[in-house]
């Protein structure tokens, strides 16, 4: 190993058709589906899906690997930061229109991170059929955001059927009805709920469970109206009686006084959110670029290389904003790098989303602010970017969330001991 | 490739400069700055090191070749020990790295092994001027061309060990492009001032003022000269570097301090206030190393983009290191205002970085 940053060639490769992608089949109709909320770009979602499959993807923006050629040299993996590339790019395009990409989304990483290999050949094959197929993650509940282990939702084994019995209410699910409402051009999918086995074991109660679209008793009540992100379908789901098939539950099916349960979410979260955080920076990207040129098209050039006392208050914006977001691209980098290099990397993981979370918002508030009335006019994509932004400090754990689990890390403190 | 880890040559370096630091620097660096003087011991020790003469080839009495990365690695554990320790250690660079990246064969052949080779001595090399606003592209240090020789007219500062400096590099404003001349001690004109520079920070480095009238001195590369903006660029990934490791080391003492004292019946590290504060120091030191790693294997590959992103590496942690040291004051509370404190030090260090370009180079 040594410290390098020259962008692997197939990653090279792929953004130049990303990028196209991004202009072409997101940018182009970002304003027509930010106005009429909920409509769905089918040209955009059969076109991944096809690519994808052509790309031989494995269904969906997922962590791929190449199988090496017959007797070449092995090549360290790359999967994780080829993904999170893709979701940068994707994101400077349109970053609603990125998580409505047809595949497996965090539903299907919730099964990756805590399936057993039976579960993850039986639920995500489907991601690779012949149809776009959704699956989604349902932790929040009216009652529960930040504090996961407080959610309410139950799970109780009918011993007679051998089923679960699921009951509780979900909000906020990314993709919730493009998962589970039965649509003629999708494939089947299924939502992961979260729901506690055992209330008194706390943390460790905690389960994932997969319940297929169709399943009776799930009630999507309604789509959320948003500041951003419009084009992606934010569902409230309440859940009355639903059975579900004992083997659907991911990870042990009885309580321990182990953090199993609770791991699992967390495992997951290491996975995702320096893919959260990538997708932030894509929009900060798309931002910063706009500004760039538009300063340019109206004769102000940026003075790389002089001392700050020289420079004209837009220069020293736009060099910050630089610094910014090259910076915390660079913290995405290395979180996926080491999630590739199988390195535990939960406190740059988070550290990324914190970076993130801050810099995405900051860097589109001032790119607004610069350019006054063509930041804030519809006319242009910028005013969107802002609103879209701002989600990235939400979810995937809020800003201060993610500081808590930075803080935790650094101090080597519990839960318990920094809440 | 995308790699995030240090060679093992590149480790077993961090390692022996970090164990430096940390045992002999840190513990020296508060004496050091009230006494205005790093002792000798220890400046030969880390020396011994072997930072300059790893980046030297062989054919000039050296065991290796110069990397930005490495060098910004290296000097980020020094800075973590003591900036002015670290700047007193790595002095020698600042004359030999320029003959290094732009001098003629001649020069290497002539200073080079003399360097290496031997102990510690006080080499140096002269940027800064008094003006607000300074700025390396425009310097007002002026060269003149005479014959084969050139013409030094101006006035430097914060010019490390200038006194007994057996040589120097000063950079002048040679037909409105920045290019550095070598001067040699006790050159006609030359005039170093008795008094030391006396500053907010870094008073363990012996700085002083230089004044040249009509100096005599050879240029960088001959007559043909060299390119400035990899000089700059090494000068400030450097600087950038050193900021990652006085930032470092402020967050390592406030981690420790917040995790011993109490108050309401908890320790301070347990309050969301303290522990978010130390949360996006640890952050922003993260983001700045990594600018600054990104910066230095530019350089070191020639990617067109160096001379921007090394700026951006040495703005952004010069602010960072502003933040994180600032903060590093606030979590000791009353006791950080204290000059027995080691953040008190640090944070006065660290407000330096923007207007102390050129006191070290990788
Ligand atoms: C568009 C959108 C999509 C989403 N998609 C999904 C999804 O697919 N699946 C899913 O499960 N969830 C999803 N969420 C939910 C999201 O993860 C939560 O909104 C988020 O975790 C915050 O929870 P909350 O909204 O209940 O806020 P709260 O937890 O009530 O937090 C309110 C404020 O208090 C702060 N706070 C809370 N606890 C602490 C603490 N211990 N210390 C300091 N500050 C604290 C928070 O940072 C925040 O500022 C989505 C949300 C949105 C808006």
């Amino acid at each position: 190993m040594t410290i390098e940053f020259e962008a692997p060639k197939p990653i090279v490769q792929q953004q130049v058709m990303l990028k196209t992608v991004a202009e072409n089949m997101m940018r182009s109709v970002s304003r027509e589906f930010d106005e009429n909320e909920h409509s769905i770009p089918w040209d955009y979602v059969e076109f991944m899906h096809t690519a994808m499959k052509a790309a031989g993807g494995g269904g969906g923006l997922t962590v791929t690997e190449e199988k090496p050629k017959e007797g070449a040299e092995k090549r360290p993996p790359i999967g994780y930061q080829k993904l999170a590339t893709q979701i940068e790019m994707l994101s400077w395009g349109d970053v609603g229109m990125y998580l409505i990409t047809p595949g497996g989304g965090l539903g299907a990483a919730a099964v990756a991170a805590a399936g057993s290999p039976e579960q993850k050949a039986k639920f995500l094959e489907r991601f690779n059929g012949d149809k776009p197929t959704y699956a989604a993650m349902c932790m929040t509940e009216p009652g529960a955001g930040s504090d996961t282990s407080s959610i309410r939702t139950r799970a109780v084994l009918d011993e007679a059927t051998k089923e679960w019995i699921i009951n509780g209410e979900k909000i906020f699910v990314t993709g919730g009805d493009k998962s589970f409402t039965e649509y003629e051009k999708l494939g089947k999918g299924f939502i992961v709920v979260w729901a506690s086995i055992d209330p008194s074991a706390g943390r460790s109660g905690m389960r994932a469970f997969v319940i297929e679209s169709g399943t009776p008793g799930v009630k999507i009540n309604k789509l959320e109206h948003k500041m951003g992100i419009r084009v992606s379908d934010t569902a409230a789901i309440s859940l009355v009686d639903v059975r579900v098939p004992f083997e659907n539950v991911l990870g042990k099916p009885t309580v321990e006084k182990t953090n199993t349960g609770f791991k699992g979410a967390m495992a997951t979260f290491d996975a995702t959110r320096p893919l959260v955080a990538a997708s932030g920076i894509g929009v900060a990207r798309a931002a910063l670029e706009f500004l760039k040129e538009k300063l340019e098209e109206n004769g102000v050039k940026i003075r790389y290389g002089l001392p700050r006392q020289k420079l004209t208050n837009i220069e020293r914006e736009v060099i910050d904003m630089e610094i910014m977001v090259k910076s915390a691209w660079l913290m995405v980098l290395k979180a996926v790098w080491m999630a590739d290099n199988k390195k535990p990397n939960a406190l740059e993981s988070s550290m990324c989303k914190v970076k993130a979370g801050d810099v995405t918002t900051k860097v589109t508030q001032k790119a607004v602010e610069i350019l006054g009335p063509l930041g804030y006019s519809r006319e242009l994509l910028l005013e969107k970017w802002f609103r879209d932004a701002k989600i990235t400090d939400i979810y995937e754990g809020t800003g201060q969330i993610n500081r808590l689990v930075v803080a935790r890390q650094i101090l080597g403190y519990t839960g318990a001991e920094l809440r | 490739m995308y790699s995030f880890e240090p060679n093992e040559e590149q480790q077993m370096l961090v390692d022996a400069v970090g164990k430096y630091a940390a045992n002999d620097l840190r513990p020296a660096a508060h004496d050091a700055e009230e006494g205005r003087e790093f002792p000798k011991k220890l400046v030969s020790k880390g020396w011994e090191l072997g930072l300059l003469q790893a980046s030297v080839p062989e054919s000039y009495g050296g065991f290796g070749d110069r990397s930005a990365v490495t060098g910004a690695l290296a000097v980020e554990e020094m800075a973590f020990g003591d900036l002015a320790g670290a700047l007193s250690v790595m002095a020698p660079s600042l004359f030999a790295t320029p003959i290094l990246i732009g001098g003629s064969e001649e020069q290497k052949q002539q200073y080079l092994p003399k360097i290496v080779c031997g102990e510690w001595a006080p080499y140096t090399a002269a940027l800064m001027e008094m003006s607000f606003d300074f700025d390396a592209h425009s310097l007002k240090t002026t060269a003149k061309a005479d014959g084969e020789q050139y013409v030094l007219n101006g006035e430097k500062i914060f010019v490390p060990f200038a006194k007994d400096a057996e040589a120097m590099v000063v950079y002048a404003n040679f037909n409105g492009v920045t290019q550095g001349f070598i001067v040699a001690k006790g050159s006609t004109g030359l005039v170093v001032s008795e008094e030391r520079e006396k500053l907010m920070g870094l008073n363990a480095l012996p700085m002083y003022r230089v004044k040249l009238e009509n100096v005599t001195a050879s240029r960088l590369g001959g007559a043909s000269g060299h390119d400035f903006e990899l000089i700059l660029a090494a000068m400030r990934i450097a600087s950038a570097a050193a900021a990652v490791g006085v930032a470092k080391s402020s967050f390592e003492y406030a981690k420790n301090y917040a995790k011993e004292r109490d108050a309401f019946g908890v320790k301070i590290a347990q309050k969301q206030a303290v522990a978010f504060m130390l949360a996006e120091m640890r952050t922003e030191i993260e983001a700045m190393r990594l600018l600054t790693w990104e910066a230095a294997w530019k350089l070191d590959n020639q990617k067109e983009d160096f001379c921007i992103d090394a700026y951006l590496a040495f703005t952004g942690s010069a602010d960072m290191a502003m933040m994180v040291t600032d903060r590093g004051v606030q979590i000791y509370g009353g006791h950080g205002y204290i000059r027995e404190n080691p953040v008190e030090l640090l944070m006065r260090n660290g407000r330096g970085f923007p207007m102390l370009l050129g006191l070290a180079i990788v």
